[in-house]
């Protein structure tokens, strides 16, 4: 708890916590439903988050059912049949309805020759800056650089929340009926492109009151970059040329496919040049589509399509993974009342499955769930008619908050984080995963859920950074928790023990708690027809 | 890593305080943005895209600093260098509009070349 509340205090019916795409669609949403919406951000709306920065694609089908038809089958079987067709469905026709408006409020989409727009591609900054204007207008109250610790609830759920402002460090309090979280995944500060705020923030305050977590084995995700820079787009890395130290070619012309990088990588240093775009239209043009894949060559002073440059792999944890807040209902509904969940701080297991949502689902994912999750917390808090400033709410936050009261030592958080870090990062440890290797980086793992109860650090981005540093040692121990207990290979997942897909388990993984974390089965989704294993929980 | 905030060229509208998600700049007592947390900065290049006055700079390395001059910097056409290409700015044409992204799979090479 924080109990140190001495800031400003605010009414709405829907609190939206996260600025991202998914926090900006929800509060867009909610406030299209005549809902007074709050939306606090840890940054900035229209600069934070994995989309802001670069780019990103869309899944953008035409209303065919015959092409819509077979992009869902194909979506389908990638998913390791854990997604489900219907919200494949639900969200091509969502992101359709959505990207219009988007075209409607000034984004330039381009045409093609036939001038059919191709709204497959959204440049972030563009993007953002235009969906902040959208929430502005529609009367959303924004609280930048105002990053939330913790959940307030009572016996019926969810009833605002309670954070920070970086700028100042005053504290603020805002009751609302209804909370969208929309926080993104869980990078573990690995500087790829804008992923450093996402920190798990929003699964640890769904923990804590009680929501299950969904998907978390589905983690196994890195992306590229130079090695130097934190530019993670893989794209066009299809124009290269790959090299090892000695200038052995590796690879000619392809894309990262399987498991080549991981491997090479784990051998020794892997160099790329772009000489596969091999004429000066060719060039231009990828400059035009990426320009934020050229800005650390350029600066570096090396001409990537003739100058060979190192290449690194940046994990990219739950944001490029599948996993996330378990969602029980059509409208990102979670099981508390009142509490929703949308973008990469939901699971986005039901399109996606077992396979990484990479850019396109996810971005289309955020916009459908942020829009229907603000839209139903709309409605639950306006049907609730009061006011949540009347609910004897308490503060739901536990880890990473003390003040230290019963615990003298002060958190080094900066040790904590390496420490977590050397958990998740490596290749060896979370991309060839082995259950002997999972386990022993799950002990130590827990090993280290203690300290987060030492005394928070005084300053403003001290507490800050506790409370993700809490998030990030709970989200890990999530994840390795769940990878065990997936005794097969699926999708992203892998586990060197047991290299093929079982079909008695095509089910979905629950985790859930923190000092004592549990896992089971999603008794809720089946597709094998299998019954459900019986509740095992594990302990620290 | 932000490198530079120049205080020949800031206008002082504290954009970069209030934009940067991971709170590197701290508002300077003269009025002229201090970069406060530089081990923060994630290297994301958002900030310049906002600075008005093409003030800022972020070096490409990740992990070290690189302390570069500003003369240099602007004789590299640098400063403001990523505001220009995403086209922010008046009479500029955005990036967005001349995406060629959804064209590029046209030109994909072989794979077997």
């Amino acid at each position: 708890m924080m109990g140190r509340h001495d800031g400003s205090r605010m009414d709405a019916d829907v609190l939206v916590i996260g600025g991202g795409p998914a926090g900006a669609w929800a509060a867009w949403s909610a406030a299209s439903q005549g809902a007074k919406v709050v939306l606090a951000e840890k940054g900035y709306l229209g600069s934070s988050g994995a989309t802001a920065p670069g780019g990103t694609n869309l899944l953008y089908l035409p209303p065919d059912a015959g092409i819509r038809e077979a992009a869902v089958r194909k979506r389908y079987r990638e998913s390791g049949y854990l997604a489900e067709p219907d919200w494949i469905h639900r969200v091509l026709d969502q992101v359709y309805i959505n990207l219009q408006l988007v075209e409607s409020w000034g984004y330039p989409f381009r045409r093609d020759e036939n001038g059919t727009p191709m709204r497959d591609h959204l440049q972030g900054p563009e993007y953002m800056r235009l969906m902040r204007r959208a929430v502005v207008k529609a009367g959303v109250k924004i609280l930048d650089q105002s990053p939330a610790l913790e959940l307030l609830v009572d016996d019926h759920g969810v009833g605002g929340a309670r954070g920070l402002c970086r700028l100042d460090g005053s504290e603020w309090e805002i009751r609302a009926n209804a909370v969208v979280i929309a926080t993104g995944g869980c990078a573990f500060l690995s500087k790829g492109l804008g992923c450093n705020v996402l920190t798990g923030d929003g699964y640890l305050m769904a923990a804590e009151v009680g929501v299950e977590l969904s998907g978390m084995e589905f983690s196994r995700q890195y992306a590229p970059s130079a090695a130097f820079g934190t530019v993670t787009r893989g794209r066009l890395l299809n124009w290269a040329t790959y090299t090892s130290e000695d200038g052995t070619v590796l690879q000619a012309g392809g894309a990262r496919a399987g498991d080549f990088l991981p491997l090479m990588l784990s051998q020794g240093p892997v160099y790329a040049v772009l000489d596969k775009a091999d004429t000066e239209e060719k060039r231009n043009m990828l400059r035009r589509s990426h320009a934020i894949f050229f800005l650390p060559y350029d600066r570096a002073g090396i001409d990537p399509f003739t100058q060979r440059f190192p290449l690194t792999l940046r994990y990219e944890g739950t944001v490029r993974g599948t996993g996330g807040i378990r969602i029980v209902g059509d409208d990102c509904s979670t099981t508390v009342g009142g509490l929703y969940a949308a973008g990469d701080a939901a699971t986005r297991e039901r399109v996606t499955g077992a396979k990484s949502g990479g850019g396109a689902f996810n971005a289309s994912w955020a916009i459908c769930s942020g829009t229907w999750a603000g839209r139903a917390a709309a409605r639950y808090a306006l049907a609730l008619g009061g006011k949540a400033g009347t609910r004897a709410l308490r503060s739901a936050g536990r880890s990473g908050l003390a003040a230290g009261a019963d615990s003298p030592a002060e958190m080094d958080t900066a040790s904590l984080v390496e420490a977590i870090q050397r958990e998740v990062f490596p290749l060896s440890i979370n991309y060839f995963r082995s259950e002997a290797g999972l386990r022993q980086s799950l002990e130590r793992l827990n090993g280290l859920w203690p300290h987060v109860h030492a005394k928070v650090p005084e300053t403003v981005q001290g507490r800050v950074r506790a409370r993700e540093t809490a998030a990030m040692a709970a989200t890990a121990r999530w994840m390795y928790t769940a990878a065990l207990a997936r005794r097969e290979t699926r999708g992203m997942h892998t586990l060197a023990e047991y290299p093929e897909t079982d079909p008695a388990q095509t089910h979905r993984l629950l985790v859930w708690g923190l000092d004592r974390i549990g896992v089971r089965p999603d008794p809720f989704f089946d597709s094998s027809g299998e019954r459900p294993a019986e509740r095992q929980v594990t302990g620290t | 890593m932000i490198e530079l905030v120049s205080r020949q060229r800031c206008v002082q509208c504290d954009m970069c305080v209030k934009v940067c998600p991971t709170n590197v700049f701290d508002s300077g007592p003269d009025g002229i943005p201090v970069i406060a947390r530089q081990e923060d900065c994630q290297t994301c290049y958002i900030c310049e895209a906002y600075c008005p006055a093409d003030a800022l700079y972020v070096a490409p390395y990740a992990d070290r600093t690189e302390n570069p001059e500003e003369r240099a910097l602007v004789e590299k056409g640098l400063l403001g260098s990523w505001r220009r290409t995403l086209g922010w700015g008046p009479g500029r044409t955005r990036l967005a509009a001349i995406d060629t992204t959804p064209f590029i799979d046209r030109i994909l090479p072989r794979a077997d070349l």
